[in-house]
């Protein structure tokens, strides 16, 4: 038998249902692996293992009388931007580092009622500000892929960096995580995992530390598509306490995976194959063409014109919302506190001393944009750009069924290789930013392996508020990649 | 001349005369329980810090999500105001930082308030009628407060305001005197309790006024504009007027010029003092908020509010000089307050409107005005009103017993018809006894008789003694009658 901790989450619901192991087994197995992984790797900013415990204990207790939710007695990871109950919160920053919430995310409130269970809380980029999880304030996640025959670290994405290392070193059955501007689905890239990015309002954002609310989105990432459909169709639902929540019925995502594509056309945009694309993503785009081709659907170019004004746009309208959203850290009501002569000191003391270099720069950013005198000229010109993003995908909407491209122009790059360069850094978005432009979803799927041995993937762009649709091509383009290999264990024996 | 510019308003200066251009920003706290984007109670005098939701305390995470009622509200606000409501309204984030501020920002709208351009018709004292343009009405979230008394070097912040729906009501600067601008509050906060979209309690903060005040010669241009920042009752909007253009006349007239500049009154001194200056402006970077949709509404939804309206005080007012035959000031003095009117309805109801108007303005609001107390701490209710006026109506007693049994209600309480009843103060309608009594006084004063033959208004000195001889009890008409039939005088 598999090791439980090799085992997806469709796998796991059938040995737990079928009594083959116990929730508390599946949940110890992984705290172990969490024990032994997690100084190499530093996914988890904090391990739960008593309230893992004791929630398999309770989800045991309702399997042996055949009941139980959609993850009962599944063990995940929970991204530190959602806040949980009574348990430290601080999307990885400073400001936050002494932060407990009295209350649980909508998101993660589902997760329990769907009857999963928290192993901890995952690391990310500092308010999930950054694409390589370099600018988390407990230190950066290392992926546990590594180039063939090199031990150089190499970064696993981000912001949801500690949730693609955790998924993809077998510490979680899946994680949640949030993307902005790709930040489940590159890090899910980077790592040979599933990311999906739901329809903007597919899941609600209450509870979840704001980092740029018109784009904020949370997804999971798991290790196959069908899991990816399990826990979106958990994590998902309208919430009235969520205004951009979409009152919305959640279909059967599971039901979707496995569909085929056959009669479905796919359209392949032409602005996607940019300057500075490794070949090998290219090689690996055309592959993936001819995998739907054979599995029956029908390919069609298409062009989405202001793709290349995507990333600048993405990059005013994200910090703008972000520099409101982040100005309720003052050091007033909670938080971090850093004492000054008057007000003003404190608040510039505190945010000083609270914020790491990257936020500051996209409060700097986002500040400026705002300005009178430079707001026509950048935030309105943004938002303008931003309407005919989302115009040019209705448009390409009337003629496919989904949108197949790359999910970024490189594979995983080495820790510090970008990371001085924030310009280089930001073009790691380029495929994925125009998603949460237009609030369409998306997913990343694993589909081969670059020359240097580390994972690459595929992004599938759906309609609005079709997951389906968009599952049924992830599932082939996984089926066809075949299983890929899993990052060999080099953390737990350090 | 501009009925604006009238020559009274003017304020005479060393140099000529000047005119005082005064527009207001009116902050009104919606009339709810709920605060405008979460479920925390709204209600006044709570322990600091006890109606405050995560969303109030900007929790990380906490997202807002409108308040029906405020929007019904504010909607309703705009139709008492005769203004356009707008169907498409955006909420937008005015950033500053503040400790009783918690999100770093006000929800507020910008560019796209729920209504737009209405007007208040505002009636002096003098006669004069001020038509006040409104520019617009939007929401907005109150702040909190912050305590600066509690510690030696700390202040605290109470968060209880924090959140709670605020109309924001801009006047065009259509007010030329303190005397217009304490008018129009006044009209305004009548407007507003009406229709029960604000209390209107000023005392307590739901309504604030921000001041802006300019002067210029008469048919200049407008000149440079201060703005007095969050005065609290209509007195001091008055005083911080007057001040505050006579404080820039004094400057103009000294050769100097008027600084832009957002001021502070002091309500101990009587003054204005600068706050900040224009440069030191804040920069809000006001953007749409994107936590909240835009808000639009149906037609539909605006209709079925309009059909919620109450009778408003104008049409009150013309309806009370029309049909009951009131004179413009009664009108006036019975409108201003929605529980007066409400009380003088009520008397009037089935009963002759004139005679209850008299009573209630006369006789109870004097009384009331004299012992310092409201409408609503009156002890005589309506209906005992109406119960004397009735029976002065059914000639059981005289107008002037008729202030007797008041003054008994007043202190004893009790059912006027049961109380003249038993202290045996009804009037006297037995002709017989009447009569006796008129022809005792005739034939005790036979010299004026004949004087009263001659000159027939000396009628009206038998009647007062015959009144005199009753008590007062008998019935003035009867009396009236006898004494001039017996005199030959029809």
């Amino acid at each position: 038998m598999k090791d439980l901790t090799d085992l997806t989450i469709a796998e796991a619901r059938e040995g737990l249902a079928e009594r083959s192991f116990s929730a508390v087994e599946l949940t110890q197995a992984h705290l172990a692996a969490i024990k032994s992984a997690n100084r190499a790797l530093n996914a988890f900013v904090l391990e739960t293992p008593e309230r893992a415990l004791q929630m398999a204990e309770t989800s045991d207790g309702r399997l042996a009388k055949g009941e139980g939710g959609a993850l009962e007695g599944i063990p995940l990871g929970i991204k530190d931007l959602f806040c949980t109950k009574d348990v430290r919160t601080t999307a990885c920053s400073h400001i936050l580092d002494r932060f407990t919430p009295t209350y649980e995310s909508t998101v993660t409130a589902n997760l329990w009622d769907a009857g999963a269970v928290m192993l901890g809380k995952l690391n990310n980029d500092e308010f999930a500000m950054g694409s390589s999880n370099e600018t988390s304030f407990y230190g950066e996640v290392v992926n546990p892929w590594r180039r063939e025959g090199s031990d150089a670290p190499l970064v696993p994405g981000g912001s949801s960096g500690g949730s693609s290392a955790a998924v993809a070193a077998r510490l979680c059955l899946g994680a949640t995580a949030t993307d902005t501007g790709g930040s489940i689905r590159q890090p899910a890239a980077f790592t040979g995992t599933v990311g999906l990015k739901p329809t903007y309002g597919r899941c609600s954002r209450w509870g979840i530390v704001a980092f740029a609310s018109s784009l904020d989105q949370a997804g999971p990432i798991t290790r196959t598509v069908r899991d990816s459909a399990i826990m979106l169709a958990a994590m998902a639902g309208h919430d009235p306490k969520d205004a951009t929540s979409a009152d919305i019925a959640v279909p059967d995502f599971g039901a979707a995976v496995g569909q085929g594509v056959k009669g479905l056309t796919i359209g392949i945009p032409k602005e996607y194959r940019v300057d500075g694309m490794a070949p090998e993503i290219e090689v690996l785009w055309q592959q993936g063409i001819a995998w739907l081709t054979e599995a029956g659907a029908t390919i069609k170019d298409i062009s989405l014109p202001h793709t290349m004004y995507a990333l600048p746009s993405y990059y005013i309208v994200a910090p703008a919302e972000a520099s409101s959203n982040l100005a309720r850290y003052d050091g007033v009501r909670y938080g971090l506190r850093e004492p000054g002569k008057d007000v003003i000191s404190m608040y510039e003391n505190t945010r000083e001393s609270g914020f790491g270099a990257e936020v500051k720069r996209r409060v700097l950013i986002g500040t400026y944009v705002l300005s009178a005198g430079y707001y026509d000229a950048y935030y309105l010109k943004a938002q303008k750009v931003r309407t005919l993003i989302k115009r040019d995908f209705d448009q390409a909407f009337e003629r496919v069924d989904a949108i197949l491209t790359p999910t970024t122009p490189a594979p995983a790059f080495a820790a510090g290789e970008k990371s001085g360069d924030p310009l280089e850094m930001y073009l790691n978005d380029i495929f994925t930013v125009t998603v949460n432009m237009a609030g369409l979803p998306g997913i990343s799927v694993p589909a081969g392996l670059s020359s240097e041995g580390t994972p690459l993937g595929l992004q599938v762009i759906g309609k609005a508020f079709d997951e389906e649709t968009m599952f049924r091509v992830a599932q082939v383009v996984e089926d066809a990649a075949g299983l890929i290999a899993k990052p060999n264990d080099w953390w737990s024996k350090l | 001349m501009d009925a604006k510019s009238e020559k009274s308003n003017l304020i005479a200066g060393e140099t000529g005369d000047w005119e005082v251009v005064i527009g207001m920003e009116v902050h009104a706290q919606v009339t709810s329980n709920a605060k405008l984007f979460s479920g925390a109670s709204t209600e006044f005098g709570g322990e600091p810090n006890s109606h405050v939701s995560l969303v109030d305390a900007a929790m990380p995470g906490m997202l807002p999500v409108i308040n029906e009622v405020c929007v019904s509200q504010a909607v309703k606000t705009g139709l008492g105001l005769k203004a356009e409501i707008n169907l498409y309204s955006v909420f937008d984030r005015k950033n500053y930082f503040y400790p009783d501020l918690p999100q770093g920002y006000q929800i507020s709208q910008y560019k796209n308030p729920i209504v737009g351009k209405g007007e208040v018709i505002v009636d002096m004292l003098t006669g004069e009628r001020v038509i006040v343009g409104i520019e617009r009405l939007h929401l907005e979230q109150d702040a909190g407060k912050s305590l600066h008394d509690q510690h030696p070097q700390n202040s605290y912040v109470d968060l209880n305001r924090s959140g709670v729906a605020l109309m924001e009501i801009v006047s065009k600067p259509d007010l030329r005197s303190s005397e217009q601008a304490k008018a129009y509050v006044s009209k305004l906060r009548t407007i507003l309790r009406y229709l029960g979209t604000c209390d209107g309690n000023m005392d307590q903060g739901s309504l604030r006024a921000d001041v802006n005040v300019s002067v210029r010669r008469p048919g200049d241009e407008f000149g440079t504009r201060c703005e007095i920042k969050n005065v609290n009752s209509i007195r001091f909007i008055g005083q911080a007027i007057e001040y505050e253009a006579r404080r820039q006349i004094e400057i103009i007239e000294d050769g100097g010029t008027i600084d832009q500049e957002t001021r502070l009154f002091d309500a101990k001194t009587g003054e204005t003092r600068s706050m900040r200056s224009k440069e030191e402006a804040h920069d809000y970077r006001y953007f749409p908020d994107p936590d909240l949709l835009p808000l639009e509404l149906t037609q539909d939804f605006v209709d079925d509010i309009a059909k919620t309206l109450p009778e408003l005080p104008d049409e009150k007012r013309a309806r009370f000089i029309a049909d009951y035959g009131l004179t413009p000031y009664d009108a006036d003095v019975l409108v201003a307050e929605r529980e007066s009117v409400d009380y003088f309805e009520d008397v009037a109801k089935g009963r002759d409107a004139k005679q209850a108007a008299n009573w209630v303005i006369n006789e109870l609001f004097g009384r009331l005005n004299k012992e310092g107390l409201t409408i609503n701490d009156s002890p005589i209710s309506s209906a005992q009103l109406g119960g004397i006026v009735d029976l002065i109506k059914a000639e059981t007693i005289s107008g002037k017993i008729a202030k007797d049994v008041f003054d008994i209600v007043w202190t004893e309480g009790g059912d006027p018809a049961e109380i003249v009843e038993a202290r045996g103060m009804k009037q006297v309608t037995d002709t017989g006894a009447i009569e006796k009594a008129v022809d005792e006084v005739l034939a005790a004063n036979p010299d004026k008789v004949e004087q009263a033959k001659a000159k027939p208004a000396l009628a009206g000195w038998f009647v007062g003694q015959v009144m005199k001889a009753t008590s007062g009890k008998a019935s003035p008409q009867a009396v009236n009658a006898l004494i001039k039939a017996k005199l030959g005088l029809d």
